[in-house]
C-alpha cells in the first residue's frame, strides 16, 4: 500500500498577514516547523514580497514553495503552497478570507486585525483547516462566528460560572 | 492585587512605544505581571494574560512559559476559555514538544462535548497540529463524527480525517465505511471537504483509488448540477456557483481518470462543457478553467479535448491579466513534451512573453522557449534568445547562456552560425557562462576543422576588445596557443584576413598574464597557449623569457607549469615539437546529459595529453590490434573503453581535463559516475521525455549475444533521447556454473562507420548459479544506419584459471539500427 502521495496537491504550508512596514499581524501554520524556522520563513518570505515592483504578478518562487500574495490596503496576505496547481484559486481563497473578515469587522482595516487578532484567527479557523478550505458558504461561517461569540461569557457570567 | 490590563489596552499601549527598547521595556514588564498572575493560578484573568502573551508572541517576543496556562484554560469549563486556550495551543505548542501530549484527553473529552463549538474547536486544533500519536489516540473520535448527521461538525471532522491519514497513513482503512455516502450530502461544506478526504485517500493508495472510480459519475452529476444550477446567494462568486468545489472536484476527476479510459470517457463531455462554457472575466472563471484544462491534459481524452485545452492555454497567454499569463506559460512547459506540436502554435505569442516586464513571466517563458526550439526554427528562436540574453537581468543570464549552448549544440544548421552563436554568447553574457562550458566549446572548436582560422580570428578580436569576461578569455587564449599560426597567416576564408603579426599576438597573451582582471585558471591557459607557439611562431626568445620570468611566480601552478615548460626548451627540446602539436579532433558521444563522456578516435596518434605524465599506450593498443586482426584489417575501429570522467571543470585548463579521465589501462572500473553540473531545469523537460520515444524501444526485442561455457550475456535495447541515431544497449551477463566469474570484463568493436562507447560495468564479479547479472551500458552511434555487427571479447576468471572468448555479434534485430 502506497503511502507516500503520489501527487502533491494544493497544501498550504502557511498564511502570513504583515504590514508593508514589515510587521506580522497573522501567522497561521499548517505545517510542523520550530520557532527558528517560521522566523527565517518569515524573514525570506516577506522580504521577497515586499520587494515586488507594483504591478508584477502575485506569484513566485521561494526555495520549492510556490509564494501566493495579495496587497488590500495596507496589508499582505501571503501563502506559501507546494509546488503544484491552481496559484488562481488561491487567489480566490485569500480574497474570499478578506471578505469574511470585512463582513465581521464591517468594512475591516488592518487596525481591526490588530486590534483583535484573536478574532481574525477564529474567522480563518472557520474558513480553512489543516491548509483546506472547511466552508465554502460565506454565510455559513458568519453565523457560526454569530453563534459561537454569543457562547462567549460576559464578564459577569464568566465571573459566576466556575472554572473547572 | 489590581486586575491585569486588558488585552486592548495593552495593545493601546504597546503601540505608543517609539523605540524597540521602549516596547521591549513595555513588554517585559507586562511579562512579568502575567508571570505572578500566573503563580497565583488565578482562574479569572488567565485568559486575558494569555490573550495578551499571544500578542506579544506575535510581536517577536518569547512566550513558552505560558504553554501550560493554555492546558489549564483548554481544561476550563467556560467556552471563553477553551477558545483561548485552543488558539494558544496551536500557536505556542506544537508536536516537537512533549507537554502537548497533555492535551490529549481535554481534546478527547471535547469531541464529546455536548455543544458543537466546543467540539469544533477540538477538531480544529487535532486537525491542524496534532501529532502522530494524537492521531492514533483520537482516531477513533474523529471516525465517529465523520458519520454523524450535524454538517458543522461532519466537515470539520473530514478535514480532521485528512489530517489524521497525513499523519498515520495506516490508519486511512477505518474511515473507508464512513466515505460510503458522503457525497450524497447537500451541504457544500461538508460536500467540500468530502471531496478532499477522497482526493487524500485515492492519491495515497491505489486500492483506494481504483474502489473509488465508481464515484466518477456522481461526481459529474454534481459537477453539472454546479454549473445549471441557478443563482445560489450563498455560494456565488463572480455569477460562478461555489468554485472552490468545482475545482476540487475536478481534481479528484483527474486523478481518477488518470491511466483509465472508462472513467476518462465518462468525463470527457462534462469537462467539455466547462471548458467551452465558463465565463472568463473574471479569475475565478479563469482560476476553473485552469483546472479543467489540467485534467484533460492529465487524463485519457480525446484528441479533440486536448486540443481545446491547449488552445485555451493559448489564449490565456493573451490575456491582460499577469497571473494568468503565468499561469499559461507554466502549463504550457508541462504539456510542451507530451503535445509538442499543438504547444509550437503559440511558439510567436511566447516568445513575445520574453519581453514582458513581470520577472516571473519572462523565466517561464524563457524555459519554454528552450522547450520549442527544434531544427526547423533554431535560426529564428536563436535570435529572439539572443536577444534576450542580451537584455535581460543577470539572474538569468547563467541559465539562458547554458540553454543557448545546448539548443545549438543540438541544432546547429552550420558550424559557421554555431560558432558565431558561441561567439556571441561569450561577449555579451560571458561571465555567466557556467565553468563545464568552456571545454566544451574548445572541443567544439577543435572539431571545427574548417572554422579554426576564422574562429582564432574572432576570438583574437574580441579579446581586444574587452579581457574581462574569464570563460571567453580562457577560450580565446587556448585557440590562440593552437591556432596562433592560422591568426598570423592572415588565411582567413570565412571574413576579411586581420593583419596581425606574432609580437603583436604575444603581447596580447602576456597582457592576459599581468592583468588585474585575469583569474589564476585564465592565467594558466595563457602561459601554456604561449609556450604552445613556440612551435608555431618563428620567434622563439620572446617566449624563453616569459616562461623563465614565471619560474619564479608566487602563483604555484604557474611557476610548476613555467619550470616544466623551460625543461622543455632545454632538455627535452627535442620532444617539444611533438608534444606541442595540433591537437587531434575529439570525438564527443550524442550528449544529453549529466554523462558527458569523451573518447578519443583511435585512428589518430595519441598525443601527449599531459606534458608532465605521458601515458601509458601501448597496452590497449595491443588489445585493439586483436581485434582488429581477426576482423580481417581495417574495418573495425578498437574502442578504448573509458571511465566516466570527474567533473571537467577543474583549473588550470590542463589539456588532460578536455579528454576526460582516460583509462588507459584497458580495464574499465567499476567506479560511480559523478555527474557534471547541467542546468537543471531545462534537463529535467529533457529527461521527463515523452512516453513515445519508450514505446518505441519496448518494440525493440531483447536478444542473447553469447550463451557459452555458462555464461550467457543478453542484450536490451533503448533509443536514446533525443538522438535516433544512438541505439542504447545494456548487456546482462549471468553465470550459470557453480562458481563465480571473477575479474570479468566485457570488450566490444564496431565497424569503421559506427562509433561505440561503453560505460562503466555494474560490477567485474558475475555471481554463480545465475545469482545476479553484472549490466553495462553500450551506446551505439550509428549516422549512416547501417547494419549493425559487433565483434566482442570476453575475459574472466573461474575457479582460478583464467578465460578468454572472442565472438561475433550478427543477430541484432531490424529495429536496433534502422
Amino acid at each position: 500500500m502506497f503511502t507516500e502521495r503520489m501527487y502533491q496537491h494544493n497544501l498550504m504550508r502557511f498564511l502570513l498577514l504583515f504590514s508593508r512596514q514589515g510587521k506580522l499581524r497573522l501567522q497561521k501554520w499548517f505545517t510542523p516547523l520550530t520557532d527558528r524556522e517560521k522566523k527565517k520563513v518569515i524573514r525570506d518570505v516577506m522580504a521577497l514580497v515586499l520587494a515586488r515592483p507594483p504591478r508584477s504578478c502575485n506569484f513566485l518562487h521561494w526555495r520549492d514553495i510556490k509564494v501566493v500574495y495579495k496587497r488590500y490596503a495596507s496589508l499582505y496576505f501571503c501563502t506559501g503552497l507546494e509546488d503544484q496547481d491552481n496559484e488562481l484559486l488561491t487567489l480566490e481563497v485569500l480574497h474570499r478570507y478578506v471578505e469574511l473578515l470585512d463582513k465581521y469587522f464591517g468594512n475591516v482595516c488592518e487596525l481591526d486585525i490588530i486590534f483583535n487578532f484573536e478574532k481574525a484567527y477564529y474567522i480563518l479557523d472557520e474558513f480553512l483547516m489543516g491548509g483546506e478550505v472547511l466552508e465554502t458558504s460565506k454565510v455559513a461561517v458568519s453565523v457560526s462566528m454569530e453563534n459561537a461569540d454569543t457562547l462567549q461569557e460576559t464578564m459577569e457570567e464568566y465571573m459566576n460560572r466556575p472554572a473547572f | 492585587m489590581p486586575a491585569p490590563i486588558r488585552l486592548r489596552e495593552l495593545i493601546r499601549t504597546i503601540r505608543t512605544a517609539r523605540t524597540q527598547a521602549e516596547e521591549r521595556e513595555m513588554i517585559q514588564k507586562e511579562c512579568a505581571a502575567i508571570r505572578s498572575s500566573f503563580r497565583e493560578e488565578d482562574n479569572t484573568y488567565r485568559c486575558r494574560n494569555v490573550a495578551k502573551l499571544l500578542y506579544m508572541h506575535m510581536l517577536g517576543y518569547p512566550a513558552h512559559f505560558g504553554q501550560l496556562e493554555c492546558l489549564k484554560l483548554i481544561a476550563s469549563q467556560k467556552f471563553t476559555d477553551k477558545r483561548i486556550g485552543y488558539l494558544g495551543a496551536m500557536l505556542l505548542l506544537d508536536e516537537r514538544q512533549d507537554v502537548h501530549l497533555l492535551m490529549t484527553n481535554c481534546i478527547k473529552n471535547d469531541l464529546n462535548h455536548s455543544t458543537q463549538y466546543v467540539q469544533g474547536l477540538a477538531l480544529c486544533t487535532l486537525g491542524c497540529m496534532g501529532s502522530s500519536e494524537m492521531c492514533r489516540d483520537l482516531a477513533g473520535e474523529v471516525e465517529k463524527l465523520l458519520k454523524t448527521s450535524n454538517s458543522y461538525l461532519r466537515k470539520k471532522a473530514a478535514l480532521c480525517a485528512v489530517h489524521v491519514i497525513r499523519k498515520v497513513p495506516e490508519l486511512m482503512e477505518m474511515f473507508l465505511p464512513a466515505t460510503k455516502n458522503l457525497l450524497s450530502e447537500k451541504n457544500h461544506g461538508v460536500l467540500h471537504t468530502s471531496v478532499v478526504l477522497l482526493t487524500e485517500m485515492c492519491e495515497r493508495s491505489p486500492d483506494m483509488l481504483a474502489h473509488f472510480r465508481k464515484l466518477v459519475p456522481q461526481l459529474v452529476r454534481i459537477l453539472k448540477n454546479l454549473i445549471m444550477s441557478g443563482y445560489s446567494p450563498e455560494h456565488d462568486v463572480s455569477g460562478i456557483s461555489d468554485p472552490f468545489l468545482q475545482v476540487r472536484i475536478l481534481r479528484l476527476l483527474r486523478i481518477l481518470g488518470k491511466s483509465d479510459d472508462d472513467s476518462s470517457e465518462a468525463m470527457n463531455d462534462i469537462l467539455a462543457q466547462v471548458a467551452t462554457n465558463t465565463e472568463t472575466s473574471k479569475n475565478v472563471g479563469n482560476a476553473i478553467l485552469y483546472e479543467t484544462v489540467l485534467t484533460i491534459m492529465d487524463i485519457k481524452s480525446e484528441s479533440g479535448l486536448r486540443v481545446l485545452a491547449i488552445n485555451i492555454l493559448g489564449r490565456f497567454l493573451l490575456n491582460n491579466d499577469k497571473n494568468i499569463r503565468y499561469v499559461a506559460l507554466t502549463s504550457l512547459l508541462k504539456t510542451v513534451q507530451t503535445d509538442h506540436n499543438a504547444v509550437q502554435r503559440h511558439r510567436s505569442t511566447i516568445v513575445d512573453c520574453l519581453k514582458d516586464l513581470d520577472v516571473s513571466i519572462k523565466r517561464r517563458a524563457m524555459e519554454l522557449s528552450f522547450a520549442l526550439v527544434n531544427g526547423n526554427n533554431i535560426r529564428g528562436m536563436m535570435k529572439e534568445l539572443l536577444y534576450f540574453l542580451d537584455s535581460c537581468d543577470p539572474e538569468f543570464k547563467a541559465d539562458c547562456a547554458s540553454g543557448v549552448f545546448l539548443a545549438a549544440e543540438k541544432y546547429a544548421p552550420s558550424k559557421r552560425w554555431h560558432i558565431d552563436t558561441i561567439m556571441r554568447v561569450l561577449t555579451t553574457a560571458g561571465s555567466y557562462v557556467r565553468d563545464d562550458s568552456v571545454p566544451n566549446l574548445i572541443q567544439l572548436i577543435t572539431n571545427s576543422v574548417e572554422m579554426h582560422a576564422y574562429t582564432v580570428q574572432r576570438l583574437y578580436k574580441a579579446l581586444l576588445d574587452d579581457i574581462s569576461q574569464q570563460p571567453l578569455v580562457q577560450v580565446a587564449s587556448w585557440c590562440i596557443g593552437e591556432y596562433g599560426d592560422l591568426l598570423v597567416s592572415g588565411q582567413c576564408e570565412e571574413e576579411e584576413p586581420i593583419q596581425v603579426t606574432e609580437d603583436e599576438v604575444l603581447d596580447v597573451l602576456e597582457g592576459l598574464l599581468v592583468s588585474n582582471l585575469s583569474a589564476a585558471v585564465t592565467r594558466g591557459y595563457s602561459l601554456t597557449a604561449i609556450m604552445k607557439l613556440s612551435t608555431r611562431f618563428s620567434g622563439v626568445n620572446r617566449i624563453k623569457k616569459v616562461v623563465s620570468i614565471y619560474g619564479s611566480s608566487i602563483d604555484v601552478e604557474l611557476q610548476q607549469r613555467a619550470v616544466e615548460y623551460n625543461a622543455l626548451f632545454k632538455k627535452y627540446d627535442h620532444m617539444r615539437p611533438a608534444l606541442l602539436e595540433r591537437m587531434p579532433i575529439m570525438e564527443k558521444s550524442a550528449s544529453n546529459g549529466p554523462t558527458e563522456i569523451v573518447q578519443t578516435n583511435g585512428e589518430t596518434e595519441p598525443s601527449v595529453v599531459d606534458s608532465k605524465h605521458p601515458p601509458p599506450v601501448s597496452q590497449p593498443a595491443n588489445q585493439a590490434n586483436d581485434l582488429l586482426d581477426l576482423l580481417g584489417g581495417n574495418d573495425v575501429v578498437p574502442v578504448i573503453q573509458t571511465t566516466v570522467p570527474t567533473k571537467p571543470a577543474s583549473a588550470g585548463g590542463e589539456l588532460l581535463d578536455l579528454l576526460g579521465d582516460l583509462s588507459l589501462s584497458g580495464v574499465p572500473t567499476p567506479a560511480p559516475s559523478v555527474a557534471t553540473s547541467q542546468p537543471s531545469f531545462l534537463l529535467d523537460g529533457l529527461s521527463s521525455q515523452p512516453l513515445f520515444n519508450d514505446i518505441a524501444a519496448a518494440a525493440i526485442p531483447p536478444m542473447t549475444a553469447y550463451n557459452k561455457n555458462g555464461l550467457k550475456i543478453d542484450f536490451t535495447f533503448e533509443r536514446a533521447n533525443p538522438n535516433p541515431n544512438v541505439a542504447v544497449i545494456t548487456i546482462h551477463a549471468s553465470n550459470s556454473t557453480e562458481a563465480d566469474m571473477t575479474d570479468f570484463v566485457f570488450q566490444a568493436a564496431v565497424p569503421k562507420t559506427f562509433q561505440l562507447q561503453l560505460l562503466s560495468p555494474s560490477s567485474n564479479v558475475v555471481p554463480a548459479l545465475n545469482q545476479g547479472t553484472v549490466t553495462q551500458v553500450i551506446r551505439v552511434l550509428n549516422p549512416q544506419k547501417q547494419q549493425l555487427r559487433m565483434r566482442i571479447k570476453l575475459t574472466y576468471t573461474l575457479k582460478g584459471s583464467p578465460v578468454q572468448d572472442l565472438a561475433e555479434v550478427n543477430n541484432f534485430p531490424p529495429q536496433s539500427w534502422q
